[in-house]
């Protein structure tokens, strides 16, 4: 940085951040690190390959990939609708959006465990008419994930939408394209890069919810456990090493995954030319 | 492709954009719609284009009543006023973009899509960039691919919103001449609109002037700049100095010695070249002075200012050719008498000045 800056205090920003970060971010998540080499490998290697463990991996990750693409959608559907076109009501549509953020996600997670258990309002009504029981399973988890991270995706998706110029759409029409082909051609890609901002946030949302998770979830070992759960029954039971090996991994498997979407974000803008 | 527009109207609000429009265009010409901003003229462009739907009247294609087409079926090309590139796409695949969205049926080849975008691409010489990104590209070029796409439907009509508007002032000239030479070649029927009168004159073969909605006067260049039908006209297309005959301060028009060709109005228009300027003595008995000159190139602007008056022809502009100037030896403080050669006369109850006439 020899070069002279526009905008000064370069320095000091720099250092602010530094040690914003590593107070709130890398002291905690290394502290977690360095805790973990308390554990030999084999010990790591034999807690995390616990049948149990690797079943609520399956369960955290998988629910929350299957919520996030659901979300995606769902969130595209409803940021469209609320950017496109008016309606009275838009303004608390729009204010509704970020409920699910304001909310603390037990008491979430306890309205949707009621209505969804077996005599709840929904529950019921999808038990009894499709045969699909939503609550203390799998898809219980999913509902709540998604409950959860639709404003992510409404959020990244709206300014984008917002700032579309919808002239590329006259011009596209002009020349004779069909409204499907103007969305799937002009609109979509446009709209893909912050779509995946979207997902990624909802991911990574997922994999960490706890509160709005156990209601619902029922908790049951090998079928709808997940891994934070885990951590905090292994803490509850004064298994530190335990704990940290799970925390550990999740961490891994998280920044992994977060990586390969920023890698993909990185490749669609690039070969878009963004 | 003919255009007629019948007693087009449209209305945003309580504003009326349009007010009962009716133009004809024949096949093949080059239209300038020109006109202050808010005067309606892209609303009309967009009405043509099918882009926007008029709450009143007909827009007739080759004499086929298309009001209630869709733009996807008028087979018109429109390029828009920031070009509207799709900035995913590579230029290549901008111009192809009209070929590859046709029908199975009607699609061409992808040999022969290649073809023609690369044909095209040289049409507007920039095949070299065909690769790039929107992005990548300088305005002008921009502009161009957008021409090009908006031809590679091989539209009846080519509409163009402000094609200028965004350009700085050298490639705004080149691109002019350069779309009336393309125009010259292909020999679509093609409308543009500008706020820009120059443009509008160095560009089109006829010109509407739309104000408030209206319009005022449609005809080639040279008779809109010779022949104003209204004082807007006048004051928009060119350089005038206006003087209102009932101001006390301008009546020394009607009485001087000034040659006119007739005086039957009470505003007279004057353009700058059509007032000679003569040194006289320092003594003579002139009111008229020159205060200030400007070498606008080939002309010399003079700003005479009429000590005696208070009206509007306190101040005057009047123009000549530099070699003139050289010749006349006039310099600041020289008094002068004035000879016009022409005028302009209307009758007004209220003069109105356009937003963006530009007086000097």
């Amino acid at each position: 940085m020899s070069q002279s800056q526009i905008m000064p205090g370069f320095k000091p920003a720099l250092g602010y951040t530094l040690v914003y970060l590593s107070l709130v971010v890398l002291i905690p998540l290394s502290t977690l690190v360095f805790n973990s080499f308390q554990l030999s490998w084999e010990d790591y290697v034999a807690i995390i390959t616990h049948k149990r463990i690797i079943a609520s991996f399956q369960v955290s990750f998988g629910s929350a990939l299957i919520a996030a693409a659901v979300a995606s959608f769902f969130g595209l559907v409803i940021a469209w609708v609320l950017v496109r076109y008016s309606f009275t009501g838009q303004k608390l549509s729009d204010a509704l959006i970020d409920l699910p953020f304001a909310l603390p996600t037990a008491v979430a997670g306890i309205v949707l465990a009621t209505i969804f258990q077996p005599g709840g309002f929904l529950g019921n009504l999808l038990l009894e008419g499709f045969g699909i029981q939503v609550a203390f399973k799998p898809l219980g988890i999913v509902v709540a994930l998604i409950f959860i991270s639709i404003p992510f995706v409404v959020r990244t998706i709206e300014p984008v939408l917002l700032e579309f110029d919808t002239s590329m759409e006259e011009a596209a029409a002009s020349m004779g394209a069909s409204r499907l082909q103007i969305f799937t051609k002009i609109i979509f890609p446009n709209i893909f890069p912050a779509l995946l901002t979207g997902f990624a946030l909802s991911f990574a949302r997922g994999v960490g919810e706890y509160g709005s998770v156990i209601f619902i979830a029922g908790n049951l070992p090998y079928v709808s456990e997940i891994v934070p759960l885990l951590i905090v029954t292994k803490l509850e039971q004064y298994d530190m090493e335990g704990a940290t090996a799970i925390a550990l991994t999740m961490l891994v498997i998280s920044f992994a995954m977060l990586l390969v979407i920023n890698l993909l974000q990185h490749w669609v803008r690039k070969r878009s030319g963004q | 492709m003919s255009i007629v527009l019948s007693n087009i109207s449209k209305k945003f609000g309580q504003f009326s954009a349009l007010d009962h429009i009716d133009l004809e265009i024949p096949e093949g010409e080059l239209v300038a719609l020109l006109g202050p901003s808010g005067c309606g003229k892209t609303t009309l462009l967009r009405i043509i284009a099918g882009l926007e739907r008029p709450d009143d009247g007909k827009v007739l294609l080759s004499g086929e009543d298309k009001t209630d087409h869709d733009v996807r079926k008028r087979g018109i090309g429109f390029v828009f006023q920031h070009y509207a590139l799709f900035r995913h796409m590579t230029v290549f695949d901008n111009v192809a973009f009209g070929l590859r969205v046709k029908p199975t049926k009607t699609r061409p080849s992808e040999a022969i899509i290649r073809k023609n975008v690369h044909d095209l691409l040289n049409l507007v010489q920039l095949d070299w960039l065909h690769d790039r990104f929107p992005d990548q590209l300088s305005g002008g070029q921009r502009q161009r691919i957008a021409l090009a796409r908006a031809l590679a439907v091989e539209p009846k009509v080519l509409l163009l919103d402000e094609p200028f508007g965004a350009l700085d002032a050298s490639v705004r000239k080149e691109l002019r001449l350069w779309l009336r030479h393309l125009h010259n070649e292909l020999n679509v029927t093609t409308i543009f609109v500008t706020h820009d009168q120059e443009e509008a004159m160095e560009v089109a073969s006829q010109i509407v002037v739309l104000n408030h909605g209206k319009i005022e006067q449609k005809g080639t260049p040279t008779q809109i700049y010779d022949e104003p039908k209204n004082d807007f006209v006048s004051q928009f297309i060119g350089h005038t100095n206006v003087f209102h005959l009932e101001n006390d301060g301008d009546t020394w028009l009607k009485g001087s010695s000034i040659v006119l060709d007739n005086t039957d109005g009470i505003t007279a228009h004057v353009r700058p070249h059509h007032i000679g300027v003569e040194k006289l003595d320092e003594n003579a008995s002139s009111p008229i002075s020159l205060k200030d000159w400007q070498h606008l190139g080939a002309t010399i602007r003079l700003e005479l200012t009429n000590d005696e008056f208070k009206g509007t022809a306190k101040v005057i502009y009047a123009e000549m050719p530099s070699d003139q100037f050289k010749q006349s030896r006039l310099k600041k403080g020289d008094k002068v008498a004035l000879f016009i050669r022409q005028a302009h006369w209307f009758n007004l109850e209220k003069p109105h000045v356009p937003e963006a006439a530009t007086n000097f």
